[in-house]
């Protein structure tokens, strides 16, 4: 048995690599589970980055909707303001939304990897 | 219009809604669980229902009509519609859901862990929940009567006994089936009739100027006058008239109006000719509402417009029977989907009613003058295609209409009497919450018979600006600012929604202001929202040391994604 070399490798490597995956795979959740100061860091942080994404599409919403009455009522053209406002705002409305739906579920997926050190 | 296809429509609509609504009773009493079977429904199916309960009246018929009197800048109104779900989507959905929230009171007590702030919250649905079922009933009578020439009221109250009745029984809380399924039946209500009409357009040469200022009369045409109204003339005006026109009768007999104000009585009838331009009219008594509703688009002010889209944009979170649905998505991820697809739906049904809107003003302008421009849609298939097609096409449209009341008439009632039951009423239980049932019905019907004459989409808009500056400070600061505290929270809902409550009855109550004043009235959003937002932050900020104890738990429960709640709680 003591001839082996392999085995006796095994356990000189072996033990600093699961304490090191015990204390990754642990320590941020139970952080947040325990709601220490540090665990409210993490939640702040998943917060001001979905919040960050959130503004940057309400933004995008103000600039492309915000100036719309006033060019209506500076070029009173009845026509554009009709394809304007019956057809070409929705395409737009429908992809600003999949763009913050698919800016959110990575914030998450990432927030995941983080605490569970993946 | 031919009332032999009306009436079956309307009624098949109607005995559909009862026999699914008693069906979904049954089904849910074996059920052991009442909302779990519905926390498993997917995104599509949900979204075709929370589209289904959305699409009101106002989306059906208001809109149109709006169009028709008042030019595209009322297309704002579906438009906002709409980009409320974005918004929602952006700072509320998945969060919402997150929080297990079934109702406002119970997000405001969740997150704030007070009940009179739960209590307030409780006032504000009923209040917005009242003001939006108002127009429902309305529109109902309002069809009935243009379609079969019943009394006013009488669609109103079909509608409140079969909501009532469906609602008190339990059946409408879990079908999700029955509102999905009125979903389709609106879209297609709208769109074959549609497709229809712009042939017949093409058929007809396919004329333009539809929103030429004032619109035209293409054909010979009577109007009879239901209400006494001044007509406003740029120009002069040969029209044959039968009844009293500034004060001297006339019998078929031509009359010569001079450029100028003319009083038209009540019941006259005037045949204009083709090429005749429409009368502005003014002084009818629906006229207060909006700040220039029939004096055409070109004098319609910048800051209604503004007041308009900050009213919707925001409004649309704080709808009761919209927060309602959010519960049904199985977790947040789903939520927000489920938002997108909304987006989609709604949006594809909003291409719709602009045509009609503007099919009505090449076919029907007659309409701007008697006050029953909610009626276009209803009228058009007659008006252009006629025959038994137009009336089939006319059959169809009315029942999509009744779907339209039933399915948001009955999400309103349904989360209005939630409130009632659990916050007002003194104990709980089946019979209190049919009791609520019928009182959340009783007071919009009393209002719509009283009140009458409102233009449904504007009466809608009043609701969404007092939703604004209620709901909306309270779930977004709720969400996402930690500081919040109870004391901000109600201080903010009562000086935001209250003033804004206040400005809207003064509105309604035809309040003879005029000018300046006038306009910050019938359009409060612009105000009264930012003022909300202000005062709960400056309270909530004067009053550091009632922050809930548990605020950082609370908001990590809304913002964690559940695969790491699910551990949590374990």
């Amino acid at each position: 048995m003591p001839q082996d070399p392999t085995e006796r490798r095994v356990v000189v490597t072996g033990p600093p690599r699961r304490t090191r995956r015990t204390s990754g795979y642990y320590r941020p959740r139970t952080e947040i589970d325990e709601q220490t100061t540090l665990g409210h860091t993490y939640v702040r942080s998943l917060m001001r980055s979905q919040l960050r994404v959130a503004v940057v599409v309400f933004t995008v919403l103000v600039l492309l909707v915000g100036p719309l009455p006033l060019v209506f009522a500076t070029t009173r053209n009845a026509g554009f303001e009709w394809v304007v406002l019956g057809f070409c705002l929705y395409p737009a409305l429908v992809l600003l939304a999949r763009w913050y739906v698919r800016r959110a579920e990575r914030n998450e997926r990432d927030f995941v990897r983080l605490v569970e050190d993946r | 219009m031919n009332q032999n296809y009306v009436v079956p429509a309307v009624a098949l609509v109607v005995l559909a809604t009862v026999l699914v609504g008693a069906f979904g009773l049954r089904i849910s009493r074996t059920t052991s669980d009442f909302y779990v079977a519905s926390r498993t429904v997917g995104p599509r199916l949900n979204a075709a229902a929370i589209s289904g309960e959305y699409l009101s009246a106002a989306s059906f018929l208001g809109i149109a009509g709006l169009v028709l009197v008042q030019g595209p800048d009322m297309l704002w109104y579906p438009v906002g519609y709409t980009a409320g779900y974005l918004v929602l989507l952006l700072f509320v959905a998945a969060p919402l859901r997150r929080s297990g929230a079934y109702t406002l009171p119970d997000f405001a007590e969740a997150r704030l862990a007070s009940h009179p702030v739960r209590r307030l919250a409780g006032a504000f649905v009923v209040g917005v929940g009242w003001l939006y079922l108002l127009p429902q009933l309305q529109g109902a009578g309002l069809t009935l009567t243009v379609l079969t020439g019943a009394p006013d009221p009488l669609g109103g109250i079909i509608v409140a006994v079969v909501v009532v009745a469906t609602v008190a029984a339990g059946g409408m809380r879990s079908i999700t089936f029955v509102q999905a399924f009125q979903y389709w039946l609106k879209l297609t209500a709208l769109l074959v009739p549609a497709l229809f009409l712009v042939l017949a357009w093409q058929g007809d040469g396919a004329p333009r100027g539809a929103f030429a200022e004032p619109p035209a009369f293409r054909d010979h045409r009577v109007v009879r006058i239901d209400e006494s109204l001044d007509l406003k003339l740029s120009r002069r005006l040969d029209v044959t008239a039968t009844g009293a026109v500034d004060g001297r009768r006339y019998t078929e007999q031509r009359v010569d109006l001079a450029p100028g104000v003319h009083h038209v009585e009540r019941g006259t009838r005037l045949a204009f000719g083709k090429g005749d331009r429409v009368p502005v009219a003014d002084g009818g008594d629906n006229s207060d509402m909006s700040t220039s509703p029939e004096s055409g688009s070109e004098e319609r002010p910048l800051y209604a417009t503004y007041g308009l889209i900050l009213a919707t944009f925001l409004g649309t979170m704080g709808l009761p029977h919209v927060v309602v649905r959010f519960y049904t998505s199985p977790h947040g991820v789903a939520a927000r989907r489920t938002t997108v697809a909304v987006l989609a739906l709604i949006g594809a049904f909003y291409l719709l009613p602009p045509v009609y809107g503007a099919l009505g003003r090449l076919y029907a302008p007659e309409l701007t003058l008697t006050g029953d421009a909610d009626a276009a849609v209803l009228l058009l298939p007659d008006r252009m295609i006629g025959g038994i097609g137009g009336d089939l096409l006319g059959a169809l449209v009315a029942g999509g209409a009744f779907a339209a009341f039933l399915s948001t008439a009955s999400g309103l009632t349904m989360a209005v009497a939630g409130v009632l039951t659990q916050d007002v009423l003194p104990s709980r239980g089946v019979r209190h919450f049919r009791l609520g049932t019928l009182l959340a019905m009783a007071v919009p019907l009393a209002a719509s018979v009283l009140v009458g004459g409102l233009p449904v989409a504007d009466a809608v808009g009043l609701a969404f600006a007092v939703s604004a500056s209620s709901f909306c400070p309270l779930l977004v600061l709720g969400i996402w600012w930690r500081r919040l505290t109870p004391p901000g929270a109600a201080a903010g809902m009562l000086v935001g929604g209250g003033s804004a409550f206040v400005a809207v009855t003064a509105t309604m109550a035809a309040y003879p202001g005029t000018g300046t004043l006038h306009a910050l009235l019938a359009w409060p959003a612009l105000w009264s929202v930012p003022l909300g937002f202000l005062t709960m932050v400056l309270v909530s900020l004067a009053t550091p040391g009632r922050v809930p104890a548990e605020t950082d738990a609370i908001l990590a429960r809304f913002h964690l994604p559940e695969e790491l709640r699910a551990e949590v709680k374990a």
